[in-house]
């Protein structure tokens, strides 16, 4: 690219640039962009609600931040759904998508499926295309306290008697993991299988041929294939876990109750924001969220790197 | 691939298999396909007793046999519901804004992503890099930011806020998708239309947008999707004294409220069975696409 000197085909060339990424970029700037760097600016402010007037008070929101009981209590929820929902989701969804791709033994001398497996992954796949908000109120219904509540019901058959699975504190945290857990499995059951077919399966049916019993093709040949996919899908199970607002506010008791027992940073965010019409302390929340996230992320990538192996 | 063709080949492979081997198959394959099932019924069951509660009376719902059959299938829950919910006005709000939002994500997007993957000039990088950065930032972040950007703007409230919202949301994605899948076409076809005379912007919508056909429709549907279950946008930036304009996933949220005051239960499940239906029906139709669209984000 020659600078300065403007024929007519560069002059169409630049006008086409530029007529292409103006009105992505104004949008974009505009509503995603300046609100970011607006609300980095909110968090040293003592900003309430949408009015011009409020002062820089410096880093108080972050030192009122640190002694609060309930972004602690967050942060908390956080830590156990960051450990809990990404292992269950990917191990459930490591298992069913071996079943489903590998599990059905020989046949003509190649590896396949257990049988009805595209049945089995249709069905699994179809709560991540439900709205959260709908999952939501759906296990309203099956969790309810009630002996008549469905999954209570199920148990009394067994004798159990019902359990509060969302009005009891220690209770109520493990269960909304249940229910992300209910509604991630089948979208990783895909993913992993995609993993799998796109290893040859050549490799497959030569560990089988060699006598590999299932559980060595599970571990020693299937897992570390998938393993790239494995840790992408780790990446994105972390995010989640800094996320579920839609879930706690719509699932849990009083909106991450009972008595905070489900609240998540989110959540707070929210509520700050359009109860209590605290801008700046929101905002100040919001940047603790995003340290989080990024924290999560670098560590992830950095600890989970690892060799690909080529076929 | 059902008709058993091979009889040549899998003898000889059978006598090399260890017998032992052979029956722990068969227990393995009876528990897995007990477990398969087991998740089936999981995955199932809260959708259908939603279905047959929408039927029930409150008595029946809350009776001794929850998990029974309606005694008796009439429609009347759906009738009081659909009048009272508004689903049906939420469905139609929701069809126009992620019909719009769509529309101008894929269009601006692709836009942005061609000149991006296609063109040096000063500033590309760091426009890319731009877009590319809000992947990493949860939305709660600017949540006050945004809700006062909106307001300033006079669209807090209305239906083009929400649009353009939703588009500026989805275009890291979008661009960062749809940037890679350009640099994956090959260049000849666009360099011989532009020999021949063909203007850069034609040369986009004429021969680039329809090679890049498979990518566009994968992020079309998650952004589809993603826009159609979008729950935070719409209850910070339509407030509840707007309630004619509100989406789906806000009607759905508010109705399982108000139902617990009304105490009409039958409603509130016929209700939700209204707004599960048409994903259902969507998504029996386009299964494949839809799996391999809201896959196709995290493999990449």
């Amino acid at each position: 690219m020659r600078r300065g000197r403007l024929t007519p085909g560069a002059v169409r060339k630049w006008g086409f640039i530029a007529s292409f990424l103006a009105a992505p970029l104004a949008i974009y700037i505009i509503f995603f962009v300046s609100p970011n760097l607006q609300a980095l600016q909110l968090a040293l402010t003592n900003s309430r609600g949408i009015s011009p007037d409020f002062q820089y008070v410096g880093f108080e929101n972050f030192t009122r931040l640190f002694g609060d009981e309930v972004f602690w209590a967050a942060v908390r929820h956080h830590g156990l759904i960051l450990l809990v929902m990404p292992l269950v989701t990917i191990v459930i969804a490591l298992f069913f998508s071996f079943l489903l791709n590998l599990g059905g033994g020989q046949r003509n001398g190649q590896l396949t499926g257990v049988w009805g497996s595209s049945f089995y992954k249709v069905v699994f796949f179809f709560p991540q295309v439900l709205a959260v908000v709908i999952v939501g109120v759906l296990f309203q219904a099956v969790l309810n306290p009630q002996k008549s509540g469905i999954l209570n019901s199920v148990l009394g058959w067994f004798g159990v008697d019902p359990v509060g699975w969302l009005i009891k504190p220690d209770l109520a945290l493990w269960t909304i993991i249940g229910v992300m857990v209910w509604q991630g499995v089948g979208f990783y059951v895909v993913l992993f299988s995609a993993g799998m077919a796109g290893v040859p399966k050549e490799i497959f049916e030569a560990a089988a041929l060699d006598g590999a019993n299932r559980f060595t093709l599970f571990f020693k040949i299937t897992l570390p294939l998938v393993w790239n996919t494995v840790q992408v899908g780790w990446v994105y199970l972390g995010i989640a876990a800094f996320d579920a607002f839609a879930l706690v506010q719509v699932l849990s008791i009083d909106r991450g109750g009972p008595d905070n027992a489900t609240t998540v940073l989110p959540l707070e965010i929210f509520r700050q924001t359009f109860t209590y019409y605290r801008f700046g302390y929101a905002s100040a929340m919001g940047v603790a969220l995003v340290f989080l996230v990024l924290t999560f992320a670098a560590l992830t990538l950095r600890v989970t790197r690892r060799e690909r192996i080529e076929y | 691939m059902k008709t058993d063709t091979a009889p040549a080949v899998t003898p000889v492979r059978r006598e090399v298999r260890p017998k032992a081997g052979k029956q722990s198959a068969g227990l393995l394959g009876g528990v897995s396909h007990v477990m398969l099932v087991l998740w089936t019924i999981l995955t199932v069951t809260p959708i259908v007793y939603t279905f047959l509660n929408s039927f029930k009376t409150n008595t029946e719902i809350f009776g001794d046999s929850p998990l029974a059959l309606p005694q008796q299938w009439g429609w009347g829950a759906w009738g009081r519901a659909w009048e009272t919910s508004r689903i049906g006005e939420y469905l139609v709000n929701t069809v126009i804004v992620v019909a719009f939002s769509t529309f101008f994500t894929m269009l601006l997007g692709s836009m942005a992503a061609y000149v991006l993957s296609r063109y040096e000039f000063r500033g590309n990088r760091l426009i890319y890099t731009l877009f590319v950065a809000g992947l990493s930032i949860p939305p709660f972040l600017a949540l006050s930011a945004l809700y006062k950007v909106v307001d300033n703007v006079g669209l807090l409230g209305t239906h083009t806020g929400v649009v353009l919202v939703y588009v500026a949301y989805s275009m890291p994605f979008t661009v960062f998708f749809l940037t890679a899948f350009f640099k994956t076409l090959p260049t000849t076809v666009a360099e011989a239309a532009m020999m021949d005379g063909c203007g850069h912007a034609r040369t986009f919508f004429q021969i680039m947008l329809p090679m890049a056909k498979p990518g566009l429709i994968s992020i079309t549907i998650f952004n589809v999707i993603g826009q159609w279950n979008q729950y935070l946008l719409p209850i910070a930036l339509l407030p509840g004294d707007k309630q004619d304009k509100w989406l789906i996933t806000q009607g759905i949220a508010n109705i399982s409220t108000s139902a617990g005051y009304e105490a009409d239960w039958a409603g509130l499940f016929a209700a939700l069975s209204m707004a599960i239906i048409p994903i259902l029906i969507v998504y029996v139709i386009f299964q494949r696409q839809i799996q391999t669209g809201l896959t196709a984000g995290v493999g990449k």
